[in-house]
C-alpha cells in the first residue's frame, strides 16, 4: 500500500515537473493555477465513438490541437486527452470499460481513466452509488444547484443515483416528439397545422380516435408497435428493478403497451409489415410512397433517420406534440473515481454541459437539442432554428416544452436488457406466433439468462 | 530386431515434431481451459460492475442448466444444422466429384472452382447484413416473388420458424459448401490417378466410381468434414446471432447453444458459462468419438486409418 | 452407348447446378458492390439492383478519414493473417507428420489429446485468454491474434488425414536410406507432398483470421494496431451523425479485396489439380 502511495507521488512529482515545463510560457490558460500543477498530463476517456470528441474539438476552447488519426488532443496547457474508442458492437465498448475501471485504483496516474460516458439505456449501472465509479460531482467541486441550474432536470435525475447524487452531466437531450406528414394530415383533417394536429394527438384517447380516421382514408398512424415503447417506459412510475431486490416489476404502463399495441396491430393502425425499428422496412415506412402518418422522434431522429429515408420533397413534414412527453437517448459523462485530473475533468465537464453558449454553438453545429433550458427558450423563439426539412416551422418550439416536462421514469441497472428483451418476447405475441402467456414465460426466461441475479418476475394484475 | 532398435532411435524425432504444438496449446488454451473448467463450480457473475463471488457451490451450475431452456436450444442447434448441412455435403461431394473427374467436360471449371468459395471470404456479419435486407418484408425478394404472382402478399421470412430455420440453414449452406467442396476435391487429388485409370479401364460408370473407388478412399477426410462441421454446428454462432439480433426469434426457436452461452458471457456469467462449455464439450467428444469409430471402421489403434490404405493397396493390385 | 447418354445428362445436370450455384455466391458480392456505389441516403431508402454514383465518393470518405486507419487497418489483417496462415499450416504439418510418421510411446495419448480439445468451443476460453495475455503483458498487441495458431487441432487433423491418404512411409524410409536428415526429410519431401492440403489450409486460416472480429476486438486497443473487423464494427458504431451506410459497405467491400488476391494465388493448387508426383511409385 505504502509503495503504491510513493508510486502515485513520484508520478504526481514528475507530471508536475513536466508540466512546469512546458507550461512556463502559455500561463494564462489556466495551468499557472496552483492546484492544476499537481494534475497527471494525460486525460484518458473512454468513448464508443467520436460523437463527444467532435463536440469537445469545435467548442472547448482549451483545445489546442488534435492530431490527424483522432487519437490525442492536445490542450493549450499540454495537458494530453487520449481517446480510448471502442466500439459498441457485442457490448465490446462496456466490457473494456468495466475492466479499466475495476484495475483503476492499481493503473499508473497516466492509464486511470478520467472521464468515461455511457448512454441513457445503462447509465445508472456507472452512476450506482455501492459501485462507486462515477464521482459524485460535488467530490469534483461542480454544485448542480447552482453551476448546472441551466440544465433540465430530467437529465439531472438520469444522472443521478438512488439517493439523488449527480453522478455524471450531459450536454444534449432528446425530448421525443411526434413528427407527422403533412399531406396526410391535410388529406384526413383538411389542415397540416401543428397545434390544430397536436390537439388531434394530444393523449392516447383521441389519438385513437385520429387513428380510426386515418384508418378510414388508407393511413397507418405509426409504423411499428415499436415506435411507441419509449413513450410507455420513460413514464413509469417505478424502475424495472428496484435498488437491492432481485425482482423484475413489470410496470402497469408496460402492460398498456402491450395492450394498445395488439389492439391497434390487430386494427390496422399500425402497419403489420413493420417489425421493430431500424430495419429496411421501417427505413421504407418513411419514404414517400408509405401509408404512415406520422413518427415519434427525438431530434436526432428526425435530423439523420427520418430525413435521408425522406425521398420527396423538403417541407413535407412538420412537427407537433407527443401523446405524453418522453425522452429518448442522450450520452452522459461522468468522471471515473480515481482520477488523477480532477480540474481538468471539472472543467471539462462544466465547459461541456453548463455553458449556455457553447451549447447554443453545439445545437447550431450539429443540430443537438442541448441541455440548456434557457437557450433553448431562445431557440424556439429564433427563427435561424427554422428547418427547411420541416417546411419552415421551428421544432425548437415543440421540443423545449416536451425537455420541460419529462419526467424521467427511475432507473435500475437492468434497464438495457428489460426493454430489449421485453419488446422482443412480445413482438412474437402480436405477430401471432406465440400467445400472451408464452410471451411472458419467454420474458422471464430470457431476463434470467441475461441477469443472472434475477430471481422472479412479477407482473401487475 | 534391428528394424526395430532403428524406429526407436527415430522416437525423439517425433516429440520433436509435435512439442511446438504442444508448447503453444499448452499455453495459450489450457491455461485459459482450467480457468473455464474450475469456474464451472463458482457462483461467479458481474452484476453492474460488482463482481458477484466466487463462490463454491459445486455442481449447482450443471444442475440448474439441466433445468433450463438448455436442451431446447440443443434440439434448435440440431435443427438449424441438419438443415445446413445435409445440402452441403450432397454438393459438396457432387461437385467434388465433379470438378475431379476428368472424363467429364465442363467448360469454365476453373471459373467455377474459384467461385463457389467466395461466398466465405465476406464476413459472417456483412452477409447477415445483406441477407437481412435481401428478405425483409418490403425487400427485393418479396417483391420478385410477387410480381412473378407465385405469392399474392409478402412473405414475413423472420417473422416465421420456418422462414428463420431456413435462412439461417441457407445461409449457412452458402457460406461453408465451397469450403467443404475444397477440401473434398484435395481429397479426391490426393488419390493416385492410376486408381482412376485402373477404374476406367475395368467400365465402370461415374456413379460405381463414385461410390466403391472415391468414397472409401476420402473418407479420412471425409471423417474430418463431418467433424469439423458437427463441432461447427455446435458452435453455430454468428449467422443466428446476427440475423435474429441475438434473440432467437421467433419463440426463441433458433436460438443456438452458443448463443445461449454467449448471453452468460455478455453477462459476465462465468459460472454458467463454464458449466454450459464443460456440457458443450462432452457432447461434442461423445459425437466425434462416433463418427470418428464410423467412419474409420473397426480399427483397433483408434488413430491409423490403415483401412483406407489396405484399399488403395487393393486398388493397385486389382490393376496389376 | 447408354453410359454416354448419361455422360449427356450427368454433363447437363452438372450445368444446371454450377451455373445455380455461382448465380448464389456471385449475387451478394453483386450486391455488396453495388452498396457500395450508392449514399447513406440511398441506402437507407432500400434496396436497388442498379449501381448508383456514389463508389468514389464513398471510397474517399473511407480513405481520407484520418481518424480511419483503413490502410493500416488492411496492413495489420494483412500481417496478422499471413503469419497465422503461414505457421498454423506449417506446424500442423509438422505435428501430423509427427505423429503419422513416428513411433514412440507418447503418440497415442498425444493423438487422442489433440482429437479431445478439437471440440473445444472457441468462445469458451476468451475470457481466460483474455487474462493471460494481459498477465504476459501482450495486451494490445499483435502477437496473441498470431502464436496461438500454432496449435490448430482442426489443421492437424486435417493435415494427419490428407497424410494418411497420400504419404506411403516407403517413401520416408527411402529418405533416410539416401541419408536425408528428419528435418530435411519434411522439409524437402514431405512438405510438397502436402501442397493441396497446405494450400487448402493457408486459405481457410487465413480466412477466418482475416475476418475475426471476437479475439482483435478483445485483445486490441489503440487504433494503429485495430484490424478490419474491428474497423468496421467502429464505423457500424458511429454516432447518428457520422453514421453512413455508405462508408460501410464501401470498407467491407474494400476488405475483401485482398483476401480475394490471396485466394486467386492460392486457389492455383487447388485448380490446377495437383497430382501428387510424389506418391507415383
Amino acid at each position: 500500500m505504502k509503495k503504491r502511495v510513493v508510486a502515485v507521488m513520484m508520478a504526481a512529482v514528475t507530471a508536475a515537473g513536466l508540466l512546469a515545463g512546458c507550461g512556463g510560457r502559455g500561463t494564462d490558460s489556466g495551468s499557472g493555477d496552483a492546484q492544476s500543477t499537481e494534475e497527471g498530463k494525460v486525460i484518458n476517456i473512454y468513448s464508443w465513438n467520436d460523437e463527444f470528441r467532435t463536440r469537445l474539438e469545435a467548442v472547448y476552447p482549451e483545445v489546442e490541437s488534435t492530431s490527424d488519426d483522432g487519437t490525442v488532443t492536445t490542450l493549450k496547457d499540454g495537458t494530453e486527452i487520449h481517446w480510448v474508442i471502442n466500439p459498441n458492437q457485442d457490448g465490446v465498448y462496456q466490457q473494456k470499460l468495466d475492466e479499466a475501471l475495476m484495475n483503476q485504483a492499481d493503473a499508473a496516474a497516466d492509464d486511470k481513466i478520467d472521464i468515461f460516458l455511457s448512454e441513457t439505456d445503462y447509465v445508472y449501472k456507472y452512476t450506482d452509488a455501492e459501485a462507486d465509479v462515477a464521482m459524485p460531482l460535488t467530490d469534483l467541486g461542480i454544485d448542480p444547484d447552482t453551476d448546472l441550474a441551466d440544465q433540465y432536470d430530467f437529465t439531472k435525475t438520469t444522472a443521478s443515483d438512488r439517493e439523488g447524487v449527480q453522478r455524471g452531466s450531459t450536454w444534449q437531450c432528446c425530448p421525443g416528439v411526434l413528427v407527422y406528414r403533412r399531406d396526410i394530415a391535410k388529406d384526413v383533417f383538411g389542415t397540416d397545422d401543428p397545434a390544430a394536429v397536436g390537439e388531434k394527438v394530444k393523449d392516447w384517447d383521441t389519438l385513437k380516435a385520429t387513428a380510426e380516421e386515418l384508418k378510414a382514408k388508407g393511413y397507418y398512424t405509426f409504423a411499428s408497435y415499436a415506435d411507441t415503447f419509449r413513450v410507455y417506459s420513460n413514464n413509469m412510475s417505478e424502475p424495472w428493478v428496484a435498488d437491492g431486490e432481485t425482482t423484475v416489476k413489470i410496470d402497469p404502463l408496460i402492460m398498456d403497451w402491450v395492450e394498445n399495441s395488439k389492439e391497434w396491430l390487430d386494427a390496422g393502425y399500425l402497419d403489420k409489415t413493420v417489425k421493430g425499428q431500424f430495419n429496411d422496412d421501417w427505413n421504407k415506412a418513411m419514404g414517400s410512397s408509405s401509408k404512415v402518418f406520422a413518427f415519434l422522434l427525438p431530434p436526432w431522429g428526425i435530423d439523420f433517420t427520418l430525413n435521408p429515408n425522406w425521398d420527396g420533397e423538403a417541407g413535407a413534414w412538420a412537427v407537433t406534440n407527443p401523446p405524453q412527453e418522453y425522452n429518448w437517448g442522450g450520452s452522459y459523462i461522468h468522471a471515473a473515481t480515481g482520477t488523477d485530473n480532477p480540474e481538468h475533468v471539472k472543467d471539462i465537464i462544466l465547459a461541456m454541459t453548463a455553458e449556455k453558449d457553447t451549447l447554443l454553438k453545439i445545437s447550431q453545429d450539429y443540430l443537438d437539442f442541448t441541455n440548456t433550458v434557457s437557450g433553448m427558450e431562445e431557440a424556439a423563439a429564433d427563427d435561424a432554428y427554422a428547418s427547411d426539412f420541416l417546411g419552415g416551422q421551428n421544432a425548437y418550439e415543440y421540443y423545449a416544452p416536451v425537455a420541460e416536462n419529462i419526467e424521467i421514469a427511475p432507473l435500475s441497472a437492468y434497464d438495457l436488457g428489460c426493454v430489449e428483451l421485453f419488446q422482443n418476447s412480445f413482438s412474437d405475441y402480436f405477430q401471432g406466433n406465440v400467445d400472451f402467456d408464452k410471451a411472458k414465460e419467454n420474458f422471464e426466461t430470457a431476463i434470467k439468462e441475461r441477469y443472472p441475479d434475477i430471481t422472479e418476475v412479477e407482473w401487475p394484475e | 530386431m534391428k528394424k526395430k532398435r532403428k524406429s526407436v532411435s527415430y522416437a525423439k524425432w517425433g516429440y520433436i515434431f509435435i512439442l511446438p504444438f504442444f508448447i503453444c496449446f499448452l499455453i495459450f488454451s489450457l491455461i485459459p481451459l482450467i480457468d473455464t473448467v474450475r469456474y464451472s463450480f463458482f457462483e461467479y457473475y458481474r452484476s453492474g460492475i460488482k463482481e458477484i463471488g466466487p463462490n463454491f457451490v459445486g455442481m449447482q451450475n450443471y444442475i440448474s442448466l439441466l433445468g433450463s431452456d438448455m436442451l431446447k436450444y440443443a434440439g434448435n442447434t440440431l435443427i438449424l444444422w441438419v438443415i445446413g448441412f445435409v445440402p452441403q455435403i450432397v454438393i459438396a461431394l457432387l461437385l467434388a466429384n465433379w470438378f475431379t473427374d476428368i472424363r467429364l467436360k465442363i467448360k469454365g471449371k476453373q471459373f467455377f472452382k474459384v467461385v463457389i468459395y467466395l461466398p466465405n471470404l465476406i464476413m459472417a456479419s456483412a452477409f447477415a447484413m445483406l441477407f437481412f435486407a435481401m428478405f425483409s418484408t418490403n425487400g427485393p425478394i418479396n417483391s420478385i416473388l410477387m410480381s412473378l404472382g407465385w405469392i399474392s402478399e409478402p412473405v414475413d421470412f423472420l417473422g416465421s420458424v420456418i422462414g428463420t430455420r431456413s435462412l439461417v440453414g441457407l445461409m449457412n449452406f452458402l457460406m461453408w459448401f465451397g469450403n467443404t467442396t475444397i477440401m473434398l476435391m484435395a481429397a479426391i487429388m490426393g488419390i493416385s490417378q492410376d486408381v482412376f485409370e485402373a477404374c476406367e479401364l475395368d467400365g465402370c460408370t461415374s456413379v460405381k466410381r463414385f461410390f466403391y473407388i472415391t468414397l472409401p478412399l476420402i473418407r479420412p477426410i471425409l471423417a474430418y468434414t463431418l467433424i469439423t462441421s458437427i463441432i461447427g454446428g455446435l458452435q453455430m454462432f454468428d449467422v443466428p446471432q446476427i440475423l435474429t439480433n441475438g434473440q432467437g426469434n421467433p419463440d426463441r426457436t433458433s436460438m443456438t447453444l452458443i448463443m445461449f452461452l454467449n448471453s452468460h458471457l455478455e453477462s459476465r456469467n462465468y459460472g454458467m458459462a463454464g458449466a454450459l462449455s464443460v456440457y458443450l464439450f462432452i457432447v461434442s467428444g461423445i459425437l466425434c468419438f462416433f463418427v470418428y469409430r464410423m467412419t474409420n471402421g473397426n480399427n483397433d489403434d483408434g488413430y491409423g486409418s490403415k483401412a483406407s490404405k489396405r484399399k488403395l493397396k487393393d486398388a493397385r493390385k486389382g490393376r496389376r | 452407348m447408354k453410359s454416354k447418354k448419361a455422360k449427356h445428362g450427368q454433363t447437363i445436370l452438372a450445368y444446371v447446378v454450377l451455373i445455380l450455384l455461382s448465380f448464389l455466391c456471385l449475387f451478394f458480392f453483386y450486391i455488396l458492390i453495388v452498396n457500395a456505389t450508392r449514399s447513406h441516403a440511398d441506402l437507407q431508402k432500400g434496396f436497388s439492383a442498379i449501381p448508383g454514383s456514389y463508389f468514389l465518393e464513398n471510397l474517399k470518405n473511407v480513405a481520407n478519414d484520418g481518424s480511419f486507419p483503413m490502410f493500416k487497418g488492411i496492413l495489420n489483417s494483412l500481417i496478422v493473417s499471413t503469419c497465422s496462415a503461414a505457421l498454423c499450416t506449417y506446424f500442423s504439418s509438422l505435428t501430423a507428420y509427427g505423429l503419422y510418421a513416428y513411433d514412440f510411446r507418447a503418440k497415442k495419448a498425444a493423438f487422442t489429446f489433440i482429437m479431445a480439445i478439437l471440440v473445444m468451443p472457441t468462445q469458451v476460453t476468451a475470457m481466460g485468454f483474455l487474462r493471460l495475455i494481459t498477465n504476459m503483458g501482450m495486451y494490445d498487441s499483435l502477437l496473441p491474434l498470431i502464436i496461438p495458431s500454432i496449435a490448430a487441432p482442426a489443421v492437424f487433423y486435417f493435415m494427419y488425414s490428407y497424410l494418411q491418404s497420400s504419404l506411403p512411409l516407403s517413401l520416408v524410409e527411402a529418405a533416410r536410406i539416401d541419408g536425408s536428415g528428419e528435418f530435411r526429410t519434411f522439409n524437402r519431401i514431405v512438405l510438397p507432398i502436402m501442397k493441396p492440403a497446405i494450400a487448402v489450409q493457408a486459405i481457410f486460416t487465413f480466412v477466418s483470421s482475416w475476418n475475426n472480429y471476437f479475439v482483435p476486438a478483445l485483445v486490441i486497443q489503440s487504433k494503429d494496431k485495430m484490424t478490419v473487423p474491428i474497423l468496421i464494427a467502429t464505423l457500424r458504431g458511429a454516432d447518428y451523425m457520422n453514421f453512413d451506410m455508405g462508408k460501410i459497405y464501401m470498407m467491407i467491400t474494400v476488405a475483401i479485396v485482398p483476401i480475394i488476391i490471396v485466394y486467386l494465388l492460392l486457389s492455383k493448387y487447388i485448380i490446377a489439380g495437383v497430382t501428387l508426383g510424389g506418391v507415383k511409385e
